[in-house]
């Protein structure tokens, strides 16, 4: 049923694909009952998993490599697919009233459903390596989406950034995992859990722990990776709301969940990953502040808070683990409603710029509603989820000072302070954003007449925006039916979650209070703190340094270039190529196993004959080479084929002296046949001398490599021969007495018949060639030749 | 005999290669010819170069005929290498015809073609 259920969204792509270009402009409605299918199964799922029973399912796939396609539900991965399917529906439905007929919505939805498939593998998937191949999924998926309307060349950019970045991270993943099969045996999950010991032991752990870390921070855009989320907004915004800040970017803190009880729990991990969640949590607050574009400002805030939601994991005791789950949902929720909402902006007024926009309270007040439950959940004021979260997070931040980040000594006080800096900065952006764009007047030019935009786009918004308030009000229910069971089967130990508004007065209070009071400061400031903002020197900057290394003269270039140099569009080239590489396998094997093998064979005595024969062929041989003119070189080639005849006949081969004599001879007329029509000279064009004679080594060295395997094969016999059973069973099997005929036409019959459909393809090969209309010569010089 | 026949094997495997790395179209085509004729030769000394007779049955014991083997497999690749070279003429003449220039350093397309 799982496995169904996962694979469900593929296959419906597939078939979408297949039939695709009927239904292209009602595909979304065609597709909307997938998404919402996968949710109620999800919901369904809930008491299972709440009982500790969620479903499961198994099958081997490479079990040589300890790889099985084992998928599992459990409390995180459960929490996550509700997001997933859930935010696909409205998503989904969303798109419908946002994207235009006339678009390839074939592409667009089948790409969907793929990645809502490869999502939904990623978190139920039991096995590393089935994880690692779903992930990978989500980044192509990802790429492709964000290169939707590939005329754009910033898009492009985008998706190459994207794709690049989180790639990257991908192998860092593989290499992780794949360390982690080699100190403890095993890619499954749970069992790797029962092994901990073996890894916190082993000297790779320090390395594997880097590289899971980079591969999570690589995919939630986490600093300094975190450059390639602001460049993938150039996709439509239903995808950046779905990818790019309630799911894809999200794979990255599922990642992070489900290492903590396997690789947390030392030094190096709680300071790195709530280190580098604390920094992007500031970085993304604070560039938020300077963006004008209302993508850029959401896409600096996603960085942002998933920077927080890190940090949160980071700390890696229990309160802080529950936050970083509750987080992640209302950030979905109120981050997505905010995403739409942006979408919807755009598509009424046509443009995105918070300089231009304004007043749309007064044409948009549904819109505005939304807006202002994102907004102000975002900003964390009460009553909305985010208000929770926010308390949460600076509990658990708090109590991380005498907690799991007490070897910082007084140091660790700076993670309560870093906290609130970043959570004024998001305060102060959040009321800017809400502001700037509804209040005030209407600005009069405005690339298209602001207007509600239709039902089907405000519905999937509301819903999110709805939950803001719900969870806030409720926020027990979610506790009680999916934080509890996730957090306990993440720590393998009964837990009980209580969340609720009114902590008393602590030093969370204060801290809230204080962000409130300094965040409305920063936003009735900005105008004066924006000059001070824009002055700041800019240091160095990731963006920089990518454009640098990988775009245009960077790894791009250098990979064409490498691929220039053995690409050369020459004949030769390719064939030295090829000889090498034959003449490396071969002498390597051979010196690999020079010590069993003879290399010289037992001589039989050579008649006088002999010498003259091998004479004649190789000075006819010289003669072929030598030769300036094509007639004598075609009757030197002539005379090699009739002594190989007559050797054949010395050496009891009469039927195939007899075919090469045949054979040869009607080459030799079809030789001259040909030459007719083909060039008189038969002299090489100029070649200069040192490749003349890299030309003469590489021959000379691939004969003397043939005249050793012809040595070798003579002087060794490996195994006994297969050709006593045909001398012996060809009268009683066959009733011919020809041996070689009988092979070739009744043991071996069927590869007869496939030799002469060689001939055959050969034959109609020449005759198409030959019957072809006659076309005009190519002239080089340019133009018709007359 | 046995050395004789690798030195001859080895001679017939350079030449053609030779000829195959050089740019104009006829030489390339004989290079393949010979490098069959190689290949033939090379089949041949697999098996028993020496042994007795035909393999045309007659009341001999089955040791006494020449190995069966190799000369069903250079059969088959005599007659394969005539096929090839058949179509490789043809092609040359079309290419010459088309293109105007037996000269492969002449016919490298454009690039990023």
């Amino acid at each position: 049923m799982l496995a169904a259920i996962i694979l469900l969204p593929f296959l419906y792509g597939i078939a979408l694909a297949c039939c695709g270009c009927k239904l292209s402009p009602r595909a979304g409605l065609f597709v909307l009952p997938v998404p919402i299918v996968l949710f109620l199964y999800f919901v369904w799922q809930i008491p299972r998993v709440a009982a500790g029973a969620g479903a499961a399912f198994s099958c081997p796939l490479l079990p040589q490599l300890g790889i099985d396609f084992a998928l599992g539900l459990n409390g995180v991965s459960l929490i996550f697919a509700l997001l997933i399917s859930g935010i696909g529906a409205l998503i989904c439905c969303y798109s419908i009233g946002y994207l235009k007929p006339q678009e390839n919505l074939t592409a667009y939805y089948c790409l969907i459903l793929f990645f809502l498939g490869a999502m939904l593998g990623v978190v139920v998937a039991r096995n590393l390596m089935v994880l690692y191949l779903f992930w990978e999924w989500t980044s192509v998926t990802s790429f492709l989406l964000i290169g939707f309307w590939h005329d754009r060349s910033r898009a492009r950019y985008g998706a190459q950034k994207a794709l690049f970045l989180t790639v990257c991270g991908g192998f860092c993943l593989f290499a992780a995992f794949v360390l982690l099969y080699t100190v403890a045996g095993s890619l499954d999950i749970d069992t790797l859990l029962q092994r901990k010991e073996l890894i916190l032991h082993s000297p790779a752990y320090i390395p594997i722990l880097i590289l899971t870390v980079l591969g999570a921070f690589t995919k939630s855009a986490q600093i300094p990776f975190h450059i390639w989320l602001p460049d993938a907004m150039e996709a439509p915004t239903p995808i950046s709301c779905f990818l790019h800040s309630a799911t894809m970017v999200k794979a990255g803190i599922y990642l992070l969940l489900i290492m903590t009880p396997l690789l947390g729990g030392n030094a190096l991990w709680f300071a790195a990953v709530s280190g580098v969640g604390l920094l992007s949590l500031i970085w993304g607050a604070y560039q938020a502040l300077k963006q004008t574009d209302l993508k850029a400002i959401l896409a600096y805030s996603t960085v942002s808070q998933l920077g927080l939601i890190v940090a949160l994991i980071g700390f890696g005791s229990q309160a802080s683990l529950t936050a970083a789950l509750f987080h992640t949902v209302n950030h979905a929720t109120f981050k997505g409603s905010l995403f739409l909402v942006a979408g919807m902006i755009d598509h009424s007024c046509g443009t995105r710029d918070v300089r231009r926009l304004g007043g749309l309270a007064k044409v948009m007040p549904r819109t505005a509603v939304l807006a202002a439950c994102g907004c102000l959940a975002m900003a964390g004021l009460p009553p909305f989820n985010g208000f929770l979260s926010k308390e949460l997070f600076f509990g658990s931040a708090l109590e991380a000072v005498s907690g799991n980040l007490a070897f910082l000594g007084g140091a660790a006080w700076l993670i309560p302070a870093l906290a609130v800096l970043g959570s004024i900065f998001t305060f102060a952006y959040c009321l800017l954003i809400l502001f700037r764009v509804f209040a005030g007047p209407l600005p009069a030019a405005l690339p298209q007449t602001p207007h509600e935009a239709p039902r089907i786009m405000l519905w999937p918004s509301a819903i999110l925006a709805s939950f803001t308030l719900i969870i806030a009000f409720f926020p027990n229910l979610l506790a009680r039916y999916l934080l509890t069971p996730a957090i306990s089967g993440l720590l393998g130990e009964t837990v009980r979650i209580h969340i609720a508004f009114w902590h008393g007065f602590n030093l969370s209070l204060l801290m809230t209070l204080l962000v409130f009071a300094l965040g409305f400061a920063l936003y009735k400031a900005w105008p004066q703190a924006r000059k001070l903002f824009f002055g700041l020197p800019k240091l160095c900057s990731a963006n920089a340094v990518y454009d640098r290394l990988i775009p245009g003269n960077g790894l791009i270039a250098a990979a064409g270039k490498v691929t220039d140099l053995y690409m050369t569009r020459r004949l030769q080239d390719y064939i030295v190529f090829n000889l090498l590489f034959f003449l490396c396998m071969t002498l390597g094997s051979i010196f690999c196993h020079v010590h069993g093998l003879r290399l010289l064979p037992e001589i039989s005595p050579v008649s006088p004959f002999a010498y003259a024969w091998a004479a004649c062929i190789i000075a006819a041989a010289i003669a072929v080479v030598r030769s300036q003119n094509r007639i004598p070189a075609v009757l030197s080639l002539g005379a090699i084929g009739y002594s190989v005849s007559f050797f054949f006949a010395v050496f009891c081969a009469p039927d195939l002296a007899l075919t090469q004599l045949l054979i040869e001879t009607v080459s030799l007329a079809l030789f001259f046949l040909a030459f007719r029509h083909l060039p008189a000279s038969f002299a090489d064009k100029p070649q200069s001398r040192r490749r003349k004679r890299f030309n003469l080594l590489i021959a000379l060295l691939t004969g003397c490599c043939v005249s050793l395997v012809a040595l070798i094969g003579q002087s060794n016999r490996m195994f006994s021969g297969i050709s006593g059973y045909y001398v012996e069973n060809a009268k009683a099997l066959t009733g011919g007495s020809n041996i070689v005929n009988v092979i070739l036409v009744d043991f071996r019959g069927l590869d007869t018949m496939g030799e002469i459909s060689v001939i055959a393809v050969a034959a109609i090969g020449v005759f198409v060639l030959i019957g072809l209309s006659p076309v005009k010569p190519f002239n080089r010089q340019g133009g018709d030749r007359q | 005999m046995e050395l004789l026949i690798a030195i001859v094997i080895g001679a017939l495997f350079s030449a053609g290669i030779y000829l195959l790395l050089s740019r104009t179209l006829l030489r390339i085509l004989l290079g393949v010819s010979l490098t069959t004729h190689g290949v033939l030769l090379l089949l041949l000394a697999m098996g028993k170069l020496n042994a007795g007779a035909a393999p045309l049955l007659h009341a001999r014991a089955a040791a006494a005929y020449a190995d069966p083997l190799p000369q069903a497999l250079i059969l088959t690749a005599i007659v394969i290498g005539f096929g090839i070279t058949a179509f490789l003429i043809v092609l040359c003449y079309r290419a010459y015809q088309v293109l105007g220039s037996d000269d492969t350093e002449l016919c490298r397309g454009a690039e990023n073609e």
